[in-house]
């Protein structure tokens, strides 16, 4: 299995150029194509769980040459890259329906894909770097595919963001080579660990949180998600808010902190007060949104605070030297509601999807009593308003109240972090507020007179919403025991690990 | 675009041999000195935009069309991923430098290190006809003005 | 003294995102920013602890003493980290251009306070 890593790479580098040189005129070759191309992929992301391994790109071992590395963190991100994304390029198939130069769209969405599982296979940190920029600039394009007026707009705001979060991320990484000397990052962490930290090194580090901070679109670098996400095509909503902001920003900030740099406890602090900062603001901006897909999208941002939250509390306590299992508790929290969000609000944003390509609008006051004539997307966006809301037995529920029970564990420490168990109680109701005005205004109520003739959605897109939901109510059983150490458990161990995690890669796993 | 006057188009007719060569120079000493596919691309995606300049568009097309530019761009990259898959074939490891292995040439020749050479001609094709095609679709558009008074832009190379 | 000018450079590029009000400007910026951090990529592998005059570039050309060369060349790592680096801005300029093209298209103008449709 370990011989297939560079597969991941190849297959949808591949496909992109070879839709590109063939299927111009032709329509159904290109959707052929894309399809053949990401369906391989979740098949092996399945099949890499349970294993891990070192796979040196051209024999050249570190610190020399490039080295792809699979363990548990990575094999988690993997199998929801793909998985998701093989649903998006089927949900696009009827969808891309309405936009001409289809063949563009699947060119793209392969080189994001691509992008994607490079950023979470590598081992080298420039090499992190240059698969960051192949996913963002492909997403850059794909927000303004439609070229209409706001999309535009929106799409340049990203741009302009996104690339001063890459330049800060350069930054980091040409000062951390400066610093230590090799780019290969088992390297780097055996020299962090008895390095003595200057100010530059603190410099550094700081530069990541900015860089990766704006590429995950937390609290004060967040100003590009609530325009971009609504702008571009739903798929591509869903791969942004699902997948992309997770691979490229929380991911990789995640990977370089613990396993690189080392985690301190005022980096923790910070990242505990951005995560909460995040979920409040996130879901107070949200309440009033009047737009289906800027409601979800500002719910993004308070979601990604509470992955954030349970993620720093871990950083805080490890570096402290606190209790290694209050730590394991509160990264299995955020590591679990990482996938739970991947899963739920892509199906959010599929449902608004078929909601648009039904009715041909977005804002709520327009919509409403669709139940009767879509019951499949009320069905389905019923399960997942209810997942996001943290109602038992669906799959958020169980994520939120692991983060709650780690920080009353960690409240036996430090009392200070009971307000972030009030503000993370608060923040769950309220969002269980948004998530019943959406419902009320889109699905129940008076049909309007000009939305009388709309039928249900088309298979292909059925297809993917009943899959998502089918694996919304069944993700809460990964917390098992005996699915938990197949899929969890290895997660949390690589993060636990720490700085003494590169002296395994080094040796060979 | 129209073309420009006799002096400069003189220029370019006597230069565009020498420049060619000097990209294709830079792209085969790529693992011997200083340059690479990536400043041998740029230096025959310039060649082709001092012609477009001075001759105009029409007869730029001429040498480098566009659909054959968007159709070696895709080539360029798959001859590379082609070569890297080749390398797991033959090499066992992806990218591997199969050639090398095989059949080393002398130190500092021209026919050493395997793949590599390889490698930089497929960038040079790829960087080549990007940037050409970039500047054509940017340059090569004109902004008209319609009967109801918005401006649009009309791409006339069929004119 | 030459690597904190590279800082000033970084800020310049930021001051010219955050003030100026046409498109075009903000994407120089921008360019300004990238450039900035790979003159510092570059000159991180410069030797510092060799006499200025003897410091050579990293090319053998007549093998006379290895290990010579090995301390008085420039490191050739950050030359190939810069080369790639350059290549992804110069994708990002392209395509910034490319939707400021479309952006006058659409609004008919390049100033950015008056592309304000997405608020709230």
């Amino acid at each position: 299995m370990i011989q297939l890593l560079p597969l991941f790479i190849a297959i949808p580098l591949g496909g992109a150029f070879i839709i590109t040189l063939t299927s111009r005129k032709r329509k159904r070759l290109a959707d052929v194509l894309g399809v053949c191309a990401m369906l391989p992929l979740p098949v092996m992301a399945l099949l890499t769980v349970g294993k891990q391994g070192v796979y040196n790109m051209g024999s050249f071992l570190p610190p020399i040459g490039i080295n792809l590395v699979l363990d548990g963190f990575s094999v988690l991100l993997l199998v929801i890259v793909n998985v998701i994304g093989f649903l998006a390029v089927l949900y696009s198939i009827s969808y891309m329906e309405q936009y001409t130069a289809k063949y563009k769209y699947y060119a793209l969405f392969l080189l994001m894909v691509g992008g994607m599982n490079g950023v979470v296979l590598t081992g080298d940190m420039f090499n992190l770097f240059v698969f960051l920029e192949v996913a963002s600039i492909a997403s850059y394009a794909l927000v303004a595919f439609g070229c209409e007026q706001e999309e535009l707009e929106a799409s340049f705001k990203y741009l302009v963001l996104g690339s001063i979060g890459s330049t800060l991320i350069l930054l980091g990484i040409a000062l951390l080579y400066g610093l230590t000397g090799n780019l290969n990052m088992a390297a780097i962490a055996a020299v962090t660990a008895n390095m003595d930290k200057t100010w530059l090194f603190s410099f550094a580090s700081v530069l990541f949180l900015a860089g990766f901070g704006i590429k995950a679109a937390l609290v004060p670098f967040h100003p590009w998600l609530p325009d971009a996400h609504p702008s571009a095509p739903a798929p591509i909503s869903a791969m942004l808010s699902g997948v992309l902001i997770k691979a490229l920003g929380i991911y990789a900030v995640t990977r370089v902190v613990f396993n690189v740099l080392g985690a301190t406890p005022q980096f923790g602090m910070i990242v505990m007060i951005m995560g909460a900062l995040s979920m409040t603001v996130g879901v107070f901006l949200a309440v009033g949104q009047w737009d289906f897909k800027r409601l979800l999208a500002y719910h993004s941002i308070s979601q990604m605070g509470y992955v954030v939250l349970g993620i720093g509390l871990g950083m805080f306590i490890i570096a402290t030297n606190g209790p290694l299992v209050v730590a394991g508790t509160a990264l299995l929290g955020g590591i679990f509601h990482l996938a739970n969000h991947a899963v739920f609000k892509s199906l959010l944003f599929l449902c608004s999807g078929s909601v648009e390509y039904e009715t041909g609008t977005r804002q709520l006051k327009e919509l409403g009593g669709l139940q009767e004539k879509m019951p499949l997307t009320r069905a389905t966006c019923t399960i997942a308003s209810l997942s996001i809301a943290g109602v038992p037995p669906f799959n958020g529920f169980w994520s939120k109240l692991i983060i709650v029970i780690a920080t009353v564990q960690a409240a036996y420490l430090y009392p200070g972090i009971l307000i972030l168990t009030a503000v993370t109680i608060l923040v769950s109701f309220v969002t269980l507020v948004s998530f019943l005005k959406v419902l009320r205004y889109v699905f129940l109520g008076d049909l309007p007179a000009v939305l009388k003739s709309i039928k249900e959605s088309p298979a292909f897109m059925g297809i993917s919403l009943v899959a998502l939901s089918v694996l919304c109510v069944c993700m809460g059983l990964l917390l098992i025991p005996g699915a938990r150490s197949i899929f969890l458990d290895p997660a949390v161990d690589v993060l636990k690990q720490g700085l003494t995690y590169g002296k395994q890669i080094l040796a060979g796993l | 675009m129209n073309g420009m006057s006799p002096i400069i188009q003189t220029v370019a007719r006597f230069a565009k041999v020498f420049i060619l060569l000097f990209g294709i120079y830079l792209t085969f000493t790529g693992h011997l000195s200083p340059g690479g596919g990536f400043a041998g691309g740029v230096v025959i995606a310039c060649l082709y935009i001092l012609l477009t300049l001075a001759y105009g568009k029409k007869s730029a097309f001429k040498y480098f069309p566009r659909k054959a530019a968007s159709g070696l761009d895709s080539v360029g990259a798959l001859i590379f991923l082609l070569v890297a898959c080749l390398g797991l074939g033959f090499g066992g490891v992806f990218f591997a430098n199969f050639l090398e292995r095989n059949y080393p040439g002398a130190s500092f020749s021209l026919l050493s290190a395997g793949t590599i050479p390889v490698n930089n001609i497929a960038i040079c094709i790829k960087v080549a006809s990007s940037l050409f095609l970039v500047f054509i679709i940017m340059a090569a558009a004109r902004v008209i003005e319609k009967k109801d008074g918005t401006r649009d832009f009309k791409q006339d190379e069929e004119e | 003294m030459i690597l904190p000018l590279c800082f000033a450079l970084f800020v310049v590029g930021l001051y010219c995102v955050l003030t100026k009000r046409n498109v075009i400007k903000i994407v120089i910026g921008l360019t300004i920013m990238e450039y900035s951090v790979n003159l510092f990529l570059v000159l991180l592998g410069y030797k510092k602890q060799v006499i200025m005059s003897q410091v050579q570039a990293p090319i053998i050309e007549k093998i006379t003493n290895l290990d010579d060369f090995f301390m008085k060349a420039v490191d050739p790592l950050p030359q190939a980290l810069v080369l790639t680096s350059i290549v992804i801005g110069l994708g990002v300029t392209a395509l910034a251009i490319a939707i400021c093209i479309r952006l006058y298209q659409r609004y008919g103008t390049f100033d950015i306070s008056e592309m304000r449709r997405l608020k709230g």
